[in-house]
């Protein structure tokens, strides 16, 4: 476990605002100092209420919540302010609501449906904050703290994680500009702008150590400087949403809960690589991100920190929204170039890299939403103060997106260099239920499996690759003993070969076959001929290889990582495949088709249920005998086994 | 610049990619969707090569040569995932070769051979395809595509057509027209073009083969044949000749023995063409246009204009093309002379083009009831029956074709090559404006397979402005000079496919520039030794006209050999 040290807290005291960025706001002077320390909420005029209304929060009930809090107040007569935050993280306690009272410290609350609000309130107004919903209080200085309450930075899901890209995100109105400038927002676009050149710039970021949050873990500023080297009259900047990995959102929660840290980072990294004109390409699916980012984009050009001459420099910079329509090798970025050109999402053959020759022809830089919302941190803290967290060649921090079967699931932001085993088992609080933990998968369809032995690995780009998984974009998916490892690889299989372009022939044909390889062996072999055991067999045989044709041969990254599931649990889970294919056998039970079905004939009142309800005849016996399987004719449906009111039915 | 290929030194040019320093290198590495000319894709990956000090393999058809470069071709590695790759089409490929079109002439076929793939590792699911012989012209059979993509680049890239694209996603992608339509309601033009360098039997031309076959046993019926300048001198290649060495003597020879009553040369209609196309110029520069005239030889191009450049329909020369107009003539003048009933002509063209075939059933191409062609048979098609008859071309002694369409000048036969028309227009033209001949006959600023050839000729008084363009894409460019005001322009002459009829898509395949370049050249050479260069010192044509046209736009003229175009709608 690397050293913690004081500076990597989970949350910071947000950084002084910028008095140029506050001015442009009109928010300087005396009034302005007043207005300022109300929205950094250091001062209140009347209690607040806080509602995370990511869509996170709006799935678990949050917008059912909001409604019921606005009726509450309305009912008790209660002056009070209702601002909906993005999402803190905590996503399996949602929805979390807040209440910050004039001079005390903030206090959070954990699974507020919409039923629970009035006891809640009335609760906490009648002076009972400490309840089982209870999360913690947020600890702020000048502010009165709560006696005997916990602190939220020391929440197991807190206290591991140094929350820089996310240190607003579900603290902040993310529709105000105005909040996120008294945190200090938008002093990193105006020191970039008057204090360094777009080469110092590159230069920063370059020594700050940031690599691509995206997937591929590009050192960010040596493709800026790449781009800022070309000659053109024209340069773009693409800010790559298009998160499409199963169990990733990472940049949702960035985009729906600070929305103007993208905008600062994008137009920072406009300036160092001379560009004027920024897209955001953003799945169509987003659309709260949508909505929130077009509202910062528009905000941010009516004060001018967007447009025409941004701080009075030469720097002109704008923002354009480009909705994907749901393919996932857009996220790829040659494809989601030929996709913002107006042209069908397939790659292109790299070189020209997109820093050379992109998005119409023009030298193009493309970073995620999490490398660009790192952006005014390295500019704010300094590159060697960046740099001095994480490990030697991964530096800063990493949002993670927990999902599975996990206690805690949601956002977590670590240092490079926490391990996985902390953050599956304190940030997500272990595996529930008392089973045992079997692997985490990272880095969606392209990442690999980390099994039980490899679990003090450091996140760190190269650590992870060394046990065949990757950074990729943060998805984090915890499997426990119940999970079949090859249903897992075959699950990968199916999306990546529904979601491959068409476009090069291995990864559009080796990844049907391989599929329907490994659809083969968890096949039930009841109906199998001979020929089919023996298309099995060497489709088995074949596996590997034609992994590593795919891998070698693939046009784009999609295609390259694509084998990556497999041949990353037949690495750590080798023996669930032996058992899948000699024994035809499924170790965790979720095979439906390899599993036996039998009657315990003494538990068996015969009483015909099964015997009816069986959709191939596969039971006989008398009514008021015991029944039987007849496994030739079974095609292991399970229905027997759900229907049995005397638990007769046997699985194996 | 030096690199190493294969342990061997080899030269390499800046700025050029691996695979034409390999190729220059004489080293094969296969390619199923490489295109030359055009961006590189990097679909197929069978390019694939290993350079020393790179990770895996790298695509060698879009990666960029540099000095020093060290590359191993065919190393393990390499030729395994190649052949990997093959398995896999072939997985999900229908096991038909012995009925498919492309039999013997397939490059999955080649490959599949060349790599050694002599079982079957992959199986599983294939795709499933249904045939689209919706068109009168083209047939897919979307069953045998691969999907390198070539078709796709040729329509938008070099015919700016972009009738068909890829549709759907991973292993359900295919290839296909707008909203995956048949061919028939898209905006293909039928060119053919993708046919041309479709590596399988997934894009063919609709065969008549068989009806052809059938007109020739059926002893009720006359049938003749016309075929076209390009094919005399293509066919030669398929019988080991030189590249455009012309066979048109040996090509009526062979139409003889397969059957046919009459053997005619569209180039005598082609003199005709002229005659008319020249006319109706003189006529619309003298009376205000419209102009641009432009020509309508090129029936791919006529539907480019209906579909894309709809204003432009009246532009357009009312002149049928040469075999439409001969096609007129056999049904009508050549029936009254052998006292032969119309309904009892049966009237094959042998065309390099696909386009022809649904020019044919066009219905503006019919009259009481009777197409003016019964069918048209591709370069292809010929092959086809000359080798099902078991024709010796070698044995066959030179013949001619018969009369009275048989006679032709060699401005008619330029009409194989961009430029062509156009130079044996301005002959022709020139001689009916100043009534005098032209004292050099070649126009070179109209030859060559230059995209667009412009050039000013004075004729009398005049200055006339003319412009040549082959492929449908650089007639884009032209004609949106003239929308967006160019007015210097009296004539344009545009060819649908990129260098003319000799390239056209019913033509041999494995079409290359060399090969252009010879057919070409041998069409100058036919011209430069030909006694009769003028389309209107053509006798026979003159004797028509004197016998049952009356005069060039006359009544007869109108009725048999011009007709009128107007905008289509299709779905894209």
């Amino acid at each position: 476990m690397p050293p913690r040290t004081e500076t990597a807290r989970c949350w910071e005291a947000p950084p002084a605002p910028s008095p140029h960025v506050l001015s442009l706001l009109g928010l300087s002077g005396e009034d302005g100092a007043r207005t300022l320390e109300l929205l950094r909420r250091q001062r209140l005029q009347r209690p607040a209420i806080f509602v995370g209304t990511g869509t996170c929060g709006l799935g678990a009930g949050a917008g059912k919540t909001l409604s019921a809090v606005r009726k509450h107040l309305q009912a008790r007569a209660i002056e009070a302010d209702v601002v909906e935050v993005g999402c803190i993280g905590l996503c399996s306690d949602e929805p979390l609501v807040d209440v910050q009272f004039p001079g005390r410290q903030r206090l959070s609350y954990r699974g507020v449906t919409e039923d629970k609000v009035p006891a809640l309130l009335d609760g906490v107004w009648a002076g009972q904050v400490k309840g089982p919903s209870l999360v913690g209080q947020f600890s702020s200085p000048g502010l009165e703290p709560w006696p005997k309450l916990p602190r939220l930075e020391d929440h197991p899901f807190f206290a591991p994680q140094t929350r820089w890209v996310l240190a607003n995100c579900g603290i902040i109105d993310p529709a105000s500009l105005e909040e996120y400038a008294s945190r200090g927002g938008y002093g990193a676009l105006h020191h970039s702008l008057t204090s360094l050149t777009p080469e110092a710039v590159c230069d920063a970021v370059e020594r700050s150590g940031l690599r691509g949050r995206g997937g591929g873990g590009f050192p960010s500023g040596k493709k800026w400087h790449i781009a800022r080297q070309q000659e053109a009259t024209q340069k773009y900047l693409i800010c790559n949403a298009d998160e499409g990995d199963p169990g990733a959102f990472m940049d949702r929660a960035v985009i729906e809960g600070d929305p103007h840290r993208l905008v600062e980072g994008m137009a920072i990294a406009g300036y160092a690589i001379g560009a004027s004109q920024g897209y955001v390409y953003i799945r169509a699916e987003y659309p709260l991100a949508i909505r929130r980012l077009a509202a910062a984009i528009e905000q941010a050009r009516g004060v001018g920190l967007l447009g025409k001459g941004i701080f009075g420099t030469s720097f002109d910079f704008d923002i354009r929204l480009k909705q994907g329509a749901g393919a996932f090798v857009c996220g790829e970025e040659t494809a989601l170039i030929n996709s913002i050109e107006g042209r069908r999402g397939m790659p292109r053959p790299r070189p020209p890299y997109p820093a050379e020759r992109g998005a119409f022809g023009k030298p193009t830089v493309i970073n995620n939403v999490e490398t660009l919302a790192n952006v005014p941190v390295v500019i704010g803290r300094g590159a060697d103060a960046f740099a001095a967290v994480g490990t030697e060649g991964s530096k800063g921090t990493k949002v993670f997106a927990l999902s599975g079967k996990v206690s805690r699931t949601g956002l977590a932001e670590v240092a490079m260099g926490t391990t996985v085993r902390q953050i599956v088992f304190e940030v997500g609080g272990g595996i529930p239920d008392g089973k045992a933990y079997k692997a985490v998968q990272i880095g969606g369809p392209s990442g690999g499996c980390i099994p039980a032995s490899h679990l003090d690995i450091q996140v760190d780009y190269e650590s992870l690759k060394s046990v065949g998984a990757m950074m990729g974009s943060g998805g984090l998916v915890v499997m426990d003993e119940g999970t079949c490892m090859v249903d897992v690889a075959k699950f990968f299989m199916d999306f990546i070969q529904r979601e491959s372009c068409g476009k090069c022939i291995p990864c559009r044909e080796g990844t049907r076959r391989m599929l329907e390889v490994l659809e083969a062996i968890t096949r039930g072999r009841r109906s199998e001929k001979d020929a089919d055991a023996l298309e099995r067999f060497q489709g088995v045989m074949a596996l590997n290889e034609l992994a590593d044709v795919i891998k070698d041969t693939s046009l784009c990254g999609l295609g390259q990582s694509a084998p990556n599931p497999v041949l990353s649990t037949l690495r750590w889970f080798r023996d669930e495949y032996e058992a899948h294919v000699y024994d035809r056998r499924c170790p965790a039970g979720v095979c439906a088709q390899l599993l036996t079905y039998t009657i315990d004939e003494e538990a068996c009142r015969g009483c015909t249920l099964c015997m009816r309800k069986c959709p191939t005849g596969a039971i006989m016996g008398a009514a008021k005998s015991p029944h039987y399987v007849i496994q030739d004719k079974c095609i292991a449906c399970g229905t027997c086994l759900t229907v049995c009111r005397t638990h007769a039915v046997l699985v194996s | 610049m030096r690199i190493d290929i294969n342990g061997h030194p080899a030269e390499a040019q800046p700025g050029e990619t691996l695979l034409t320093a390999i190729r220059r290198a004489g080293v094969k590495v296969p390619t199923l969707c490489h295109l030359e000319g055009l961006l590189p894709t990097g679909a197929c990956r069978l390019c694939v090569v290993e350079i020393e000090g790179q990770k895996g393999l790298v695509p060698s058809c879009s990666y960029p040569v540099a000095e020093g470069m060290r590359v191993r071709t065919h190393s393990q590695l390499a030729v395994r995932s190649r052949k990997t790759i093959v398995e896999l089409l072939l997985a999900n490929h229908p096991d038909d070769c012995l009925y498919c079109v492309r039999n013997g002439s397939c490059q999955l076929q080649e490959l599949s051979e060349e790599l050694g793939v002599h079982g079957r590792r992959f199986t599983g699911l294939r795709r499933e395809s249904r045939m689209d012989v919706s068109g009168p012209a083209l047939a897919r059979e979307p069953g045998k595509c691969i999907l390198c993509g070539k078709c796709v680049r040729v329509c938008e890239e070099v015919q700016g057509v972009g009738a068909i694209d890829f549709i759907g996603r991973g292993s359900a992608t295919k290839v296909g027209p707008a909203f995956d339509q048949a061919l028939n309601l898209s905006s293909c033009v039928l060119c053919g073009q993708c046919v041309m360098v479709c590596p399988t039997g997934a894009l063919h031309e609709q065969s008549q083969v068989k009806r052809v076959l059938g007109a020739l046993s059926d002893p009720d019926l006359v049938t003749v044949v016309q075929f076209a300048p390009a094919v005399a001198v293509t066919l030669g290649e398929a019988y080991g000749y030189p590249l455009g060495h012309d066979v048109g003597g040996k090509l009526v020879a062979a139409l003889r023995r397969l059957g046919f009553a009459r053997v005619f040369e569209t180039a005598f209609s082609a003199d005709l063409t002229v005659m008319e196309e020249a006319s109706e110029l003189v006529e619309r520069v003298k009376h205000g246009g419209p102009l641009p005239m432009m020509t309508s030889c090129s029936p791919g191009w006529i539907k480019f204009v209906e579909e894309f450049y709809p204003e432009f329909t009246g532009n357009l020369s009312s002149c049928k093309s040469p075999q439409q107009m001969l096609g007129a003539l056999v049904k009508t003048h050549y029936a009254q002379r052998e006292n032969l009933p119309a309904e009892k002509i049966f009237s094959v063209a042998v065309m390099p083009c696909t386009a022809k075939k649904f020019e044919a059933a066009r219905p503006e191409m019919m009259r009481e009831g009777l197409s003016d062609i019964d069918a048209v048979l591709t370069t292809r098609e010929l092959v086809e029956l000359i080798r099902m008859h078991g024709l010796d071309q070698d044995a066959l002694d030179p013949d001619e074709a018969d009369h009275p369409f048989g006679e032709r000048s060699s401005a008619g036969r330029l009409f194989g090559a961009t430029g062509g028309v156009m130079e044996a227009a301005v002959r022709t033209a020139y001689h009916l404006i100043t009534g005098e001949e032209l004292q050099v006959l070649e126009a070179p600023a109209f030859r060559g397979l230059e995209g667009v050839k412009e050039a000013k000729v004075k004729v009398g008084g005049l200055e006339l402005g003319l412009a040549v363009a082959s492929g449908l894409g650089n007639a884009r460019k032209l004609l949106e000079q003239v929308k967006a005001g160019r007015s210097d322009l009296h004539f344009i002459e545009v060819m649908t496919c990129p260098g003319g009829c000799v390239a056209g898509g019913g033509q041999l395949l494995g079409t290359d520039p060399k090969a252009l370049k010879a057919r070409m050249e041998s069409l100058y050479a036919i011209d430069a030794g030909a006694p009769l260069r003028v389309s209107h010192k053509n006798e026979a044509v003159a004797s028509l006209y004197r016998e049952f046209l009356g005069e060039p736009l006359g009544e007869k003229s109108h009725e048999l050999l011009h007709t009128h175009y107007a905008p289509r709608r299709v779905v894209t």
